[in-house]
Order: structure tokens, then sequence, then C-alpha cells
């Protein structure tokens, strides 16, 4: 889990995805329509993705539930989370934080 | 030749029998009469070894009609398809008359001008009802997510405007939009924001279901049918069908929080207005589907 939170650190904007996960595609679809840089890890297609995949099953606990979206290097959560977010307006506020926008 | 011979051989009898004792002759009649009786009840028993019969084969035929009426309960309560669908298509039978009665209830408020407590109790009602909608929705798209998403569980002027199992949020809200006129400036704002978001939100939604079409296009595409190779494919394909299911729920989702975000923007008065024009809209589209299916049509 170390290595999760110290990817997550690295950038405003980090998903942990899978190439084959299509509800990932949608959620970067999402940040890349704000022009939020979003920082992709494909799981399936990394050396260690496995160890971080089971990393994030123990800590988030919902299975393979992907994508697993962290904004300054916080856990925010999936694709129900960040919809959340969007629709009450908070999303693009924690993206500028995060220094994830330009605008 | 036979009945001469009887005759004859009776004539004999008879000449016999006059010359037997009365006892004897009594002894014979009761014979002749126990035997009548006898055979009277041979008859009885025969027939009634019919009619039974006849029963019995009733009742096997009743027996394996009833016999595959309890396999296919069984076998349509066991699938997960069979007893997930035929559950919600009762409950939205249920869920479709509970919305009339509510749309019924809100023109009769804000008819008869009621207060805010009355409308904010209807309003809250109203979204409950949704709420209810979509759980159920939930709970079908784990039985059968093809059967939620085809919209079959609507009528065909509803299934035209289908997009991902249900309506467009954004193309509600300018349903709703001319109906909750007028608004401040602020409300404005807040409502255009909220449209905006939500094509975002439906946008990307649709381009991830256009992924998962082409990903599973182009994997089927292949022709893997040497050996093992066809079930890896065929085992990717249905972990690519099974991400389908959150896209139900993720498009609920967002009509969900959609309909939360405008009562909150909304004044009760206005919610309740809100509410009772989605309801009618609703309630013409499928009126019009009704009227599509029995329009007179020109003979071929």
């Amino acid at each position: 889990m170390d290595r999760v939170f110290q990817l997550a650190a690295e950038r405003p904007v980090v998903m942990f995805s899978k190439s084959t996960c299509c509800m990932c595609h949608t959620i970067k679809t999402l940040f890349s329509d704000f022009g939020a840089n979003t920082t992709v890890y494909e799981l399936d297609e990394m050396p260690r993705g496995r160890e971080i995949e089971q990393a994030l099953a123990r800590h988030v606990g919902a299975g393979s539930d992907f994508p697993v979206v962290f904004i300054g290097g916080k856990l925010v959560g999936g694709a129900n989370e960040i919809m959340t977010l969007h629709l009450n307006g908070s999303l693009s506020a924690m993206l500028k934080r995060a220094g994830a926008l330009w605008l | 030749m036979k009945s001469s011979v009887h005759i004859i051989g009776y004539e004999f009898e008879l000449e016999k029998y006059a010359s037997f004792s009365p006892q004897t002759q009594r002894r014979l009649a009761q014979n002749r009469e126990a035997a009548r009786k006898s055979r009277l009840r041979k008859k009885a028993y025969v027939q009634q070894l019919e009619t039974s019969r006849l029963k019995l084969v009733q009742l096997e035929q009743e027996l394996v009609r009833a016999r595959q009426q309890v396999s296919h309960l069984i076998k349509y309560t066991t699938q997960p398809n069979g007893a997930g669908i035929g559950t919600f298509e009762m409950e939205y039978a249920h869920w479709v008359e509970e919305q009339h009665k509510q749309v019924a209830e809100l023109r009769r408020a804000l008819q008869a001008h009621v207060g805010d407590v009355e409308l904010r109790m209807l309003v809250e009602n109203g979204l409950n009802h949704y709420a209810n909608l979509f759980r159920m929705k939930a709970d079908a798209a784990k039985a059968d997510v093809f059967y939620l998403i085809s919209g079959k569980w609507r009528t065909s002027v509803e299934r035209f405007f289908l997009w991902i199992g249900g309506f467009r949020p954004s193309e509600l809200l300018n349903v709703l939009l001319p109906q909750l006129e007028p608004l401040t400036d602020q409300q404005h704002a807040e409502v255009c924001t909220l449209r905006q978001s939500c094509q975002q939100v439906e946008d990307a939604l649709s381009q991830g279901i256009e992924r998962l079409q082409q990903t599973l296009s182009q994997s089927m595409a292949l022709d893997q049918s040497i050996g093992g190779s066809y079930r890896v494919q065929m085992a990717a394909a249905i972990e690519k069908l099974e991400g389908l299911e959150s896209f139900a729920n993720q498009a609920d989702h967002l009509r969900g929080q959609t309909l939360h975000h405008m009562a909150r923007i909304l004044t009760t008065r206005q919610a309740a207005r809100g509410l009772l024009a989605l309801g009618e809209y609703f309630e013409r589209l499928r009126a019009l589907s009704s009227l599509w299916a029995a329009r007179p049509r020109e003979p071929t």
C-alpha cells in the first residue's frame, strides 16, 4: 500500500486502471474534458501491477473495481464518487487545489 | 342351432325341474337368485372399475400438467434471470400505477394552492419514488443487464429516447426548464452548471460504452476456434460484458443525482411543478405509444 500512496503523491491526479476496463476509459475521458492532467497506471500492463491491485483491494475494499482515483495524494474513490463530486460542483475545485487544472 | 339345442335342453330342464321336491325347487330358485345378484354385483363392480380407470387417466394427465408447472416455476425462480426480471416487471407495473397517482395528487395540490408543508411532503414522495425505481433497476441489472438496457420494459416511444437503460438526464432538464420559469439569476446559473456537468458525464459514459462495443467487436472478430484460445477469448468477452452492469448503474446514479440537485436548487413549489411536468411528460409518451400501436393503417 505504501507503493500506492507513493505513486499517488507524485502527481496531482493519479488513476489506477486496467487497459480492458471501459469505466476507466469513461473517467479518463471526463478528466480530459476538463483539461485535467491525469497520470494513469494500467495495472494489467505494469511489471508489479498485481501487487498494487492486491494492495488496493485490501485498502479500498471493493474487490476489483476500477478505476481508483487519487487527487492531491488523497483517495477519492471510483466512478461513482467522481460523478457525485462533479455534479455537486466540488470536483473542479479539488482539481484546481491539487494543481491539475491550468485555468 | 345353438338356441334350438338350448331350448330343447331347457325344456328338458323344465321337465326335470317339475320332478323335483318343493324344497329342492326352493333351493334351486334361491341359487338362481343368488347367481343373478352376483352377476349384478359383478357388473356394478366392473362399471366402477371402468369409472375409476377413467378418473385415474384424468388424474395422471393433471399430474403431468402440475409437474410441468412446478418444474417451470422452479426453473423460473432459481435461475438468476427468471426471478429477477419477473419480479422487476411486476414491480415496475406497480411503480407506473403509483406514479400516475402521485402525478394526479401533485396536480390537485398545485391547483388548490396548498401550503408548502404539504407540497414538501409530495415532493419528497416523488423523489423517493424515483429512488425506488433506481433501486429496482439495480437489482434487475444484476439479474439481466441486457434486458434492462434494451428497454424492453418500457413503451415503444420511451424506448426511442433510450440512453443506457433510461432517459438522458440532460434532455429531461430541457423538458423541465420551461415549466419552472420564472427562475432567479442564481437558480439559472446553477441549473446551467448542472446541465453542463450532466452532459459531460453523459458523454463520458457514452464513450465508455462505445469503447466496450468496439473492443468486444474486435475480439469477437478474431477466429480463435483452435483449442484453448477459444475459451480464453470467450472468458475475456464475458468479463467485458460484466462491465455493462456498472454502466447501467452509473447512468441511473447520474439520473438520481440530477433529480437530487434540481430539488436542491428549486423552491418547494418549483420542485412540485417540476415533478408534475416530468410525470406528465412520461404519461404523454406512454399514451403516444398506445396511440401509435392502435393507429389506423392502409390495408396492404
